[in-house]
């Protein structure tokens, strides 16, 4: 048989970044940033971060707050993005993000409100610009090209500063048509956008190896033409580090990048399912042997920055605020009836009079 | 002054809003050096430039998520969608998430956007090319539906859209986007929307139609005004939300009404129509509303179009049956 003599035109590489190992081992020198006070700081952010979690699945199974989709395993990621995005930066998050949320301001209350079917959770008091979750997935990160459009534009034309939009997704994001069409549209138009998957090795009940034949995510950068990039997202230090390293790209003028943060769901998809249906429990025992807060905690321990005073100390502060948070949160008189027409659009058309004032009569 | 015509009206009105303010950006697909599969945005690249007119890479779902993230941003995306027939992969971006942004965040975020699409059939194209879809857009909740019907309220009710705070779809009709010329000043005045144009003053019956099947309309009632028949033409333009005050106050006078659409009859914007004149305005019918419509058929390849599109003969026929039957009970 006949076989074609082809010439090489194009190859590619996919790297993958990790500074702290899964025993909390460091596997090259730490960046600038790692000093003891902001690793201290991630820590804290990420136990806090669990702590609204796990806080949220009890008062769900208590009927107090809606389904909830707990980011179990995967503070790391969220508080990484958060800590490597300026405040002036916009966020356009998928809904499992509450370590990210944490970090970029948003109160407790108003995650729990959210997820407590109450729309003025969405209504930020800080990152007023962030865009609210996005439950169907991977439309966020379509928003955040426009969003990044939007601030390349004002930054050439309007005399506003450079700022950068960052969206994240999921694993399952990236089998859609909306994270493609972004990321090919931010290369083609070199907008400041980074987009970072949580690969959390699941999507619902499907595994990532049969969400798609690509050998890694990130390298679904290439189709698009820019760069692409996996860390380990159970180490808070490289997922910073990547994010940071995009955001400043961005906002440099050098266009979009894709990181993929490899991370590990280490809990129902959300509270309405049951993984033991889908994952083995061998899976599960030995993806916490990987998980980013013991990993960060050894870390410190070992470096003599942490020890179980301390540990005391941060959760008796971190319970304190997060049950302020709870407080606030049940305090939080119920929304009026008719606020379901007060924002639907900035002045009520005439045409709805009458159906508002049915609701505010109760009839 | 010039006389122009409705794709012309498109053209200035883009070009008046994008002169009197800054955030507001063209793109969509050949909108730039092609200016438009119609034309639509022709010279526009030229004068405010490519990073204010852009072509897009081909993808619709895109086109219309970008624009909610612009808007967002304080910027007036117009995005335009080559025909009605390709905004399908665009609808999860524009009902999931434009209509909704602003109650979704409580008023912290709001997106006005402008969609435009040449909508409707009559013009000879391609399959998907001749689509009437309008009702998709009308029960979505948060939007706005506008489409325009002459010249002047091309360009009156585009400034309103690109002005308005929420969302708008603006489906121009692209069968008369030539058909008239007209007189319309560059005055940066915009016509208000949620308001229906009496376009016809008539005592004997009312005709509500939109878009391209108004020119049918306003023939019928040419013809039937021949017949001795005074029709009252009612062009709704905002058809949501819909002003069916100047619908039920035409009903005081003519007691009698057909709704004449391009789009499919079921679950089409009439029958909304005719639910409200029968929440509203009962009392006044003397015979039971009609609807002159497309068939509930896919809209066929265009050697059949004119038998799929309401034509005068159809609507005054159904002006006659709704009259014989007003007369039958003796009213
Ligand atoms: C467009 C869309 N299709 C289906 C769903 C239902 N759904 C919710 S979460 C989910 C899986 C998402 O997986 P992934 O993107 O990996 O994110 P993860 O939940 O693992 O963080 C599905 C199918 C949805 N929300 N949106």
């Amino acid at each position: 048989m006949h076989k074609p003599r082809m010439q090489p035109l194009a190859s590619f590489d996919i790297a993958s970044l990790q500074y702290l190992d899964e025993r909390g081992q460091t596997t090259q020198t730490l960046p600038d940033f790692a000093t003891p006070d902001s690793l201290i700081a991630h820590y804290r952010q990420m136990s806090l971060a669990r702590m609204v979690d796990g806080r949220a699945v009890k008062m769900q199974r208590t009927g107090q707050l809606g389904t909830y989709p707990s980011s179990l395993g995967q503070e790391a990621i969220g508080v990484g993005v958060g800590a490597a995005m300026g405040e002036e930066d916009v966020y356009c998050p998928n809904y499992r993000e509450t370590g990210a949320l944490l970090e970029r301001g948003v109160a407790i209350e108003e995650i729990y409100a959210i997820w407590g079917g109450d729309e003025r959770g969405q209504n930020f008091r800080h990152a007023r610009e962030d865009l609210p979750l996005s439950v169907p997935i991977a439309t966020q990160i379509l928003h955040g090209a426009g969003v990044a459009f939007a601030l390349k534009y004002k930054n050439a034309h309007l005399n506003e500063p450079a700022r950068v939009a960052v969206a994240s997704g999921g694993d399952g994001a990236t089998s859609r048509g909306d994270f493609y069409e972004a990321i090919n549209l931010a290369g083609d138009w070199k907008l400041p956008l980074v987009v970072v998957i949580n690969n959390n090795q699941w999507a619902i009940s499907l595994p990532r190896s049969e969400q798609t034949a690509c050998k890694t995510l990130a390298q679904k950068a290439i189709a698009a033409g820019i760069p692409g990039l996996q860390v380990d997202g159970n180490d808070v230090i490289a997922v910073r580090q990547a994010v940071s390293d995009a955001v400043v790209l961005a906002r440099n003028g050098g266009g979009p990048s894709l990181i993929e943060a490899v991370s590990y769901r280490l809990c129902d998809h959300t509270t309405a399912d049951d993984a033991s249906r889908y994952q083995s429990e061998e899976t599960l025992r030995a993806a916490w042997s990987r998980e980013p807060l013991v990993r960060l905690r050894t870390y410190l321990d070992g470096a003599g920055l942490w020890g179980d005073n301390q540990e005391e100390e941060l959760q008796r502060e971190l319970t304190q605020i997060l049950e302020q948070g709870v407080r606030n949160y049940r305090e939080t008189p119920r929304d009026a009836a008719t606020a379901m027409f007060d924002h639907l659009y900035a002045t009520l058309p005439e045409a709805f009079l009458e159906q508002y004032q049915q609701l505010q009569g109760g009839d | 002054m010039a006389e122009i015509t409705l794709v012309q009206a498109v053209t200035q009105a883009l070009a008046h809003e994008m002169q009197a303010d800054p955030r507001v950006i063209v793109y969509g697909e050949d909108v730039g050096i092609n200016g438009g599969v119609f034309r639509a945005t022709e010279g526009l690249q030229e004068r405010f430039g490519s990073a204010r007119v852009l072509d897009t890479p081909l993808a619709e779902t895109m086109i219309a998520g970008i624009a909610v993230g612009m808007a967002v941003q304080g910027l007036r995306p117009v995005a335009e969608f080559q025909f009605m027939g390709f905004i399908y992969p665009a609808l999860d971006h524009i009902l999931s998430h434009a209509g909704r942004f602003r109650n979704r965040t409580r008023g912290r975020l709001s997106c006005p956007i402008v969609y435009r699409a040449p909508y409707g059939g009559g013009i000879h194209a391609p399959e998907h090319h001749s689509e009437s879809t309008e009702a998709l857009f009308a029960h979505i909740p948060g939007l706005r539906l506008v489409v325009p019907s002459s010249p002047a309220r091309a360009y009156g009710l585009l400034l309103a859209a690109i002005r308005d705070p929420d969302p708008v779809i603006f489906l121009e009709p692209k069968r008369i986007y030539r058909a008239v010329r007209q007189e319309v000043p560059d005055s940066g005045q915009a016509l208000p929307l949620d308001c229906a144009f009496v376009l016809r003053e008539g005592s004997d019956i009312t005709l509500i139609a939109w878009g391209a099947a108004l020119k049918e309309t306003l023939e019928a009632a040419e013809l039937l005004a021949a017949d001795g028949i005074q029709a009252e033409v009612i062009d709704p333009a905002t058809l949501k939300p819909l002003d069916i005050h100047t619908i039920i106050d035409s009903l005081e006078k003519t007691h009698c009404c057909v709704v004449i659409h391009e789009a499919a009859r079921f679950c089409g914007l009439g029958a909304e129509v005719v639910a409200q004149i029968n929440e509203y305005a009962f009392d006044l019918l003397e015979a039971p509303v009609q609807r002159v419509t497309g068939y509930d058929t896919v809209m066929p390849y265009y050697q059949l179009e004119a038998e799929y599109l309401p034509g005068v003969a159809r609507i005054v026929a159904a002006v006659k049956e709704v009259r014989d039957y007003a007369k039958g009970r003796g009213l």
